[in-house]
């Protein structure tokens, strides 16, 4: 037999990136349930591919090889831990600390992948009793493999407030017993909204805010994407999932559109359509039409279904506006909201005139329903604008300003109350 | 694992039922704690005297300060709890939400530290 080529470092480092996160979600089982010790077990399995591979080939399952090395020393790691806890447990008991695992249990046999690890690893990380922002951090630590300093800057937290929210989550999982499974079918519904929300919040965190390293936050909408996919793919009777990833890939084919040459923000309505993505909303359409035959008007459909109609629209001027007001009055029956009422209120001033609109907006904001919120005093602003009653337009469009936190939308903003000042100017 | 499942109300909610409301959530908490013995996830539990009848003692620099009152004013107050075994975080909650008192208050769920 002669030996194989040895394979270069960067085939072995693409066969670690293809591989990591499912090898890590089964490792985390294997050692039952400890993230931590299962993330530094794996990195002792690369170090050790990399001398062994580098010296005879990749092996023809790469996966199993990393598995099952990184399950021995991870148990090495926590029998010397054990015994270093069983010492220190003398001396002090203050802190939160932990059970040893019961190694026996873990030292039986591998029986390779039950089911996919990658599921268990997605519901323990969305668990309802971690906090949503650790929930967050943690999926993209575990899930997609980005770094502390990553996760941090795309959330604009200093790198300490992000490690220690890693640091608690993981040991609340382990202290307080979240367990490591997909939930039961009696649990599943309500555990897969956390999953669902989560998912959400790490693409609108890329989506929404343009401003800082512009690069990174698109990343943080293909990893929201990448794990809707492996959710649709996992768990493929549930409609919502389907919608969830429908949605993202709706608004994720605007992307290139969405800013203009110096980096201006364009609105929905003025976004050269020829540059959003054909490949991404044919598949975002196939899928939301598959979860609103199969699942009915659920939140997220419904969502997707608005989406949609967007993408369907060859120009502005086409978009069916009467339907879209619809399905919005439909999402306010199944998730409440201030917000899905201002959405509302804009597709309604399409439909029946901008007086219509705007009696909706003053309602919001005689309520104060959304205190704080950019979004509502620029879209009365932008229907008192269309009615012509400059003044006010401009008084709006000047809370607005006053709200707004991303540059971007405050160049916007800026931009629209200076052509409604030249108006008012003229008018004299 | 044990969890301790520690029940916070407003005592004045508490107070404000009347009699036969009272009588019913008694007779709840009876049926879930003989049905928490039976499957064996029961350890203990009581319900405690109201807040008014708590006393606070601190040790400082060997001198012992007794004060009137809870240790912290809260909206809520501590008013009972449960001490179980649950397979998991899950089973937990499965169990305090069981609590009569989940649907008036609040269950604080806390895994015991063993030493």
């Amino acid at each position: 037999m002669t030996l194989a080529e040895p394979p270069p470092h960067r085939e072995i480092e693409r066969v670690f990136r293809t591989e990591r996160q499912r090898a890590l979600a089964t490792v985390i089982r294997l050692l039952g349930g400890d993230f931590d010790v299962a993330e530094d077990a794996l990195q002792d399995a690369f170090a050790e591919a990399l001398v062994r591979w580098g010296a005879s080939g990749v092996p023809a399952n790469p996966r199993s090889w990393l598995v099952s090395t990184a399950r021995h020393k991870g148990l090495d790691r926590l029998r010397r831990e054990t015994r270093f806890e069983e010492k220190r447990r003398v001396l002090a008991w203050t802190e939160p600390h932990f059970e040893p695992p019961d190694l026996s249990v873990l030292e039986g046999g591998w029986d390779g992948e039950l089911g996919d690890d990658r599921l268990r690893l997605i519901f323990t990380c969305c668990h309802p009793a971690l906090a949503a922002e650790a929930q967050v951090a943690l999926t993209l630590r575990t899930l997609c493999g980005l770094g502390t300093e990553e996760i941090a800057r795309a959330f604009l937290v200093p790198v300490p407030t992000l490690a220690q929210r890693l640091v608690r989550a993981k040991q609340k999982i382990r202290v307080a017993g979240i367990p490591y499974r997909v939930p039961p079918p009696e649990l599943l519904a309500e555990r897969l909204d956390a999953v669902l929300c989560t998912l959400y919040l790490v693409f609108n965190e890329g989506y929404a805010a343009t401003a800082g390293p512009a690069l990174l936050r698109l990343e943080l909408c293909a990893e929201a994407i990448r794990l809707g996919r492996l959710l649709v793919e996992l768990l493929p009777e549930e409609t919502e999932a389907r919608a969830l990833l429908a949605l993202m890939l709706l608004h994720h084919a605007r992307r290139a559109a969405r800013l203009d040459g110096e980096g201006e923000l364009v609105l929905l309505e003025e976004q050269d359509r020829a540059q959003w993505d054909a490949g991404e909303i044919a598949e975002g359409l196939s899928l939301v039409e598959d979860a609103l035959r199969r699942g009915g008007a659920k939140p997220y459909a419904l969502q997707a279904a608005i989406a949609a109609l967007h993408a369907r629209a060859a120009t502005a001027a086409e978009t069916d506006w009467r339907q879209m007001a619809e399905l919005y009055r439909l999402l306010l029956g199944v998730q409440p909201s201030p917000v899905v009422e201002l959405n509302r209120a804009v597709a309604i001033a399409q439909v029946y005139g901008a007086e219509a609109g705007l009696a909706i907006l003053d309602a919001l904001e005689a309520q104060n329903a959304l205190p704080g919120y950019h979004l509502l005093p620029a879209a009365r602003a932008d229907l008192l604008r269309r009615l012509g009653r400059v003044a006010a337009a401009a008084a709006a469009y000047r809370s607005a300003l006053e709200l707004a936190g991303n540059p971007a939308e405050q160049r916007f903003l800026a931009r629209r109350l200076g052509e409604v000042e030249a108006l008012l100017a003229a008018a004299g | 694992m044990e969890y301790l499942l520690l029940i916070y109300s407003r005592e004045s909610d508490w107070a404000a039922l009347s009699e036969e409301a009272r009588g019913a959530l008694y007779k709840d908490y009876y049926e879930f704690t003989e049905g928490i013995r039976k499957s064996g996830h029961y350890k203990g539990g009581n319900p405690l005297q109201s807040v008014t009848t708590a006393t606070t003692v601190q040790v400082r620099d060997g001198k012992t300060m007794t004060t009137d009152g809870p240790f912290a004013e809260t909206r809520e107050q501590l008013g009972g709890y449960y001490l179980v075994d649950a397979k998991d975080l899950d089973e937990a909650i499965g169990l305090a939400a069981r609590i009569p008192g989940a649907r008036m208050g609040s269950i604080e769920v806390r895994p015991i530290q063993k030493m």
